[in-house]
């Protein structure tokens, strides 16, 4: 039985990684910021988990602050916690192309296009890629950059139903 | 109906264990064909029943050989495969009847599923009997089934809906049942038995308060027949609601039982062929219950499934069913309450085989993906009862739930799969 639990080991490890576990357990950011330019709701109304996503922008629309607060699961805690620290200095193309890197990494469609991001970055991603092996939780992971998006474009809610 | 026999105890068994009692849910699980496969390399370990039951080879035989000897529609041929495929369709309704002893087949309404049951009552009785300042009363803990239509139905007639509250355990005191009724209440519905945490209502004494103040009862009962026995007469329910999935029946059938003197005086639900006595485009006149209540083509090969599924289950027995699942509750409690970072929700006296629990430190999404990677399906969430997470004050649970095909084994996979919960989350 221990290659099976080796197995076991090794197939939940790629999910609930270290840096994911962290996260999860001492999410970064995790608070309402007092100048927030834009917020936006965002709810899974299958599993409940709902977060709301604080972003401070500057004249130039550059991200200077991001925050979030709300209640999830490890892997969407954890996905929201890691977004806001890659997000503090970001322009909004800069935030696009984490947006559709994420996006693609965790549902494995299409190109991936890794420009003008740095490597950590990159690693950070690809670990909350993780998901792409579990179907029922992509939408934990992808959750709280749904509301980001949402933020930053004025809308008061995103929805991953 | 052709008997759905469970397969018998083997002799040896039931020579080693002298007591009549002995209950063979170890045999009975090879009477579920999807119960022998693998799930990420390890065995299948069902625990998400109340969520919907798996089915018995009988019921899937049951409804593959009506198919192929005698399918066709009802009530509207004089051909012979109509004849059968009638004949079969009525003797189910007879079937049900005797399950939950109502006095008539008249009383038994075939619908697509619980939630329609529910839903025919509030839009048939409901707008029929109902008017601005009436009140509904329901319990803090039902399933959104039973919530969203009397909120409809409120909405439109300017109804009161009045909530019964729970006590921390998850338990309704009857004190707070007399609190909540009045004159004014015309309605209580509630559930049978609890999905979220199990608790098994006192609706027998519920009914008769609810009688004393002039007020009609609503049971919904799709977490109730599954666990245990049911007698509508016994009870005095004036509605009582099932779902055919949840008693190891197919999906798409669900029963309303509604007392005889109440269903005749309701107007139809849905208009439609199967339902009407005549009808020209001036005037249409309406069968009498229960087909009044059936407009279209009923789901008929649900039906003899349902049909089949109650076969079954009465062979082995109610009784005998619910003493399982009580000891398998027992059990599961008791191994579970030593898991120190587990926490049960829903701790009432009474309970069907039902578990509600929390860890620290562990989302219930996670613990359910945990689970499933080692072959263990649960159900994690809010179980359609957000309401009932919000008194609880959590965004859901981990649902763990018994059937009569469950075993200790199963328990003991449980907890030791929880083991890694705590590993990577402890
Ligand atoms: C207590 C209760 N009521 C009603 C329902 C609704 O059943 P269905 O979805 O089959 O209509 C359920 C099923 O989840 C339930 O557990």
């Amino acid at each position: 039985m221990m290659d099976g639990i080796a197995a076991l080991d090794a197939d939940l490890r790629d999910l609930y990684q270290d840096l994911i576990l962290d996260h999860g357990k001492h999410p970064r950011n995790f608070r309402k910021p007092g100048d927030v330019s834009r917020e936006a709701l965002g709810h899974n109304p299958l599993c409940g988990d709902r977060l709301i996503v604080y972003l401070t922008l500057d004249a130039d629309g550059t991200i200077v602050d991001a925050a979030f607060q709300g209640s999830g699961c490890a892997i969407s805690t954890a996905s929201a916690s890691m977004m806001t620290e890659m997000l503090k200095g970001k322009t909004r193309a800069q935030a696009d192309t984490l947006f559709k890197f994420m996006h693609m990494a965790c549902t494995g469609a299409g190109e991936i296009k890794t420009a003008g991001l740095t490597q950590d970055e990159i690693d950070r991603l690809h670990a909350l890629a993780g998901v792409r092996h579990y179907p029922m939780r992509v939408k934990c992971a992808t959750l709280a950059w749904h509301t980001m998006q949402a933020a930053l474009s004025a809308l008061p809610k995103a929805s991953t139903e | 109906m052709i008997a759905s026999k469970p397969a018998a105890a083997p002799a040896d068994e039931l020579f080693a264990c002298a007591a009549p009692q002995l209950f063979a849910a170890q045999q009975y699980r090879k009477d579920f064909p999807i119960l022998s496969q693998e799930i990420h390399g390890h065995p299948l370990i069902y625990l998400d029943s109340a969520a919907s039951a798996q089915k018995p080879r009988m019921v899937i035989e049951a409804m593959q050989r009506f198919m192929e000897n005698d399918y066709a529609n009802i009530h509207r041929g004089v051909h012979e495969l109509s004849v059968r495929s009638t004949d079969k369709f009525e003797a189910v309704r007879e079937t049900v009847r005797r399950f939950i002893n109502a006095a008539s087949t008249n009383e038994i309404i075939f619908t697509r599923v619980g939630t329609e049951a529910i839903n025919l009552v509030a839009s048939s009785w409901g707008r029929k009997f109902l008017k601005s300042g009436d009140e509904i009363l329901i319990t803090a803990l039902e399933h959104h089934a039973n919530i969203v239509p009397w909120q409809l139905l409120r909405a439109e007639l300017g109804l009161k809906l009045r909530i019964i509250p729970i006590t921390k355990e998850g338990d309704i005191r009857l004190e707070d049942v007399k609190a909540a009724l009045s004159p004014r209440t015309k309605l209580v519905a509630v559930a049978h038995v609890s999905n979220a945490l199990g608790t098994i209502l006192p609706i027998k004494e519920i009914i008769t308060l609810a009688h004393a103040q002039g007020a009609l009862v609503l049971i919904d009962g799709c977490q109730g027949v599954v666990h245990m026995p049911v007698d509508v007469r016994d009870l005095d329910a004036d509605f009582y609601v099932f779902t055919g999935h949840k008693l190891y029946g197919p999906t798409g059938i669900g029963v309303l039982y509604g007392k005889f003197d109440v269903l005749k005086q309701m107007p139809p639900y849905q208009g439609g062929g199967d339902m009407i006595a005549s009808v020209t485009f001036e005037e249409t006149t309406y069968k009498d219950p229960p087909h009044r209540f059936e407009a279209g083509t009923p789901p008929i090969v649900e039906v003899i499934g349902l049909g089949a599924a109650i076969d079954y289950v009465s062979n082995i027995g109610m009784s005998r069913i619910a003493q399982h699942e009580t000891e398998l509750l027992h059990y599961a409690t008791e191994k579970l309450q030593r898991i120190n970072s587990l926490k049960i929700l829903g701790t009432a006296p009474k309970k069907a085989g039902v578990i509600s629990f929390v860890m620290e430190g562990a989302h219930p999404h996670d613990i359910g993906t945990i689970l499933d990677r080692q072959g263990i399906a649960i159900r994690a969430g809010h179980h359609c009862a957000q309401p009932l997470m919000d008194i609880l004050g959590v965004p859901g649970t981990a649902r763990a739930s018994f059937a009569l095909y469950t075993t200790k084994d199963d328990v003991n996979a449980l907890v030791d799969a929880l083991g890694k919960v705590q590993e990577i989350f402890g």
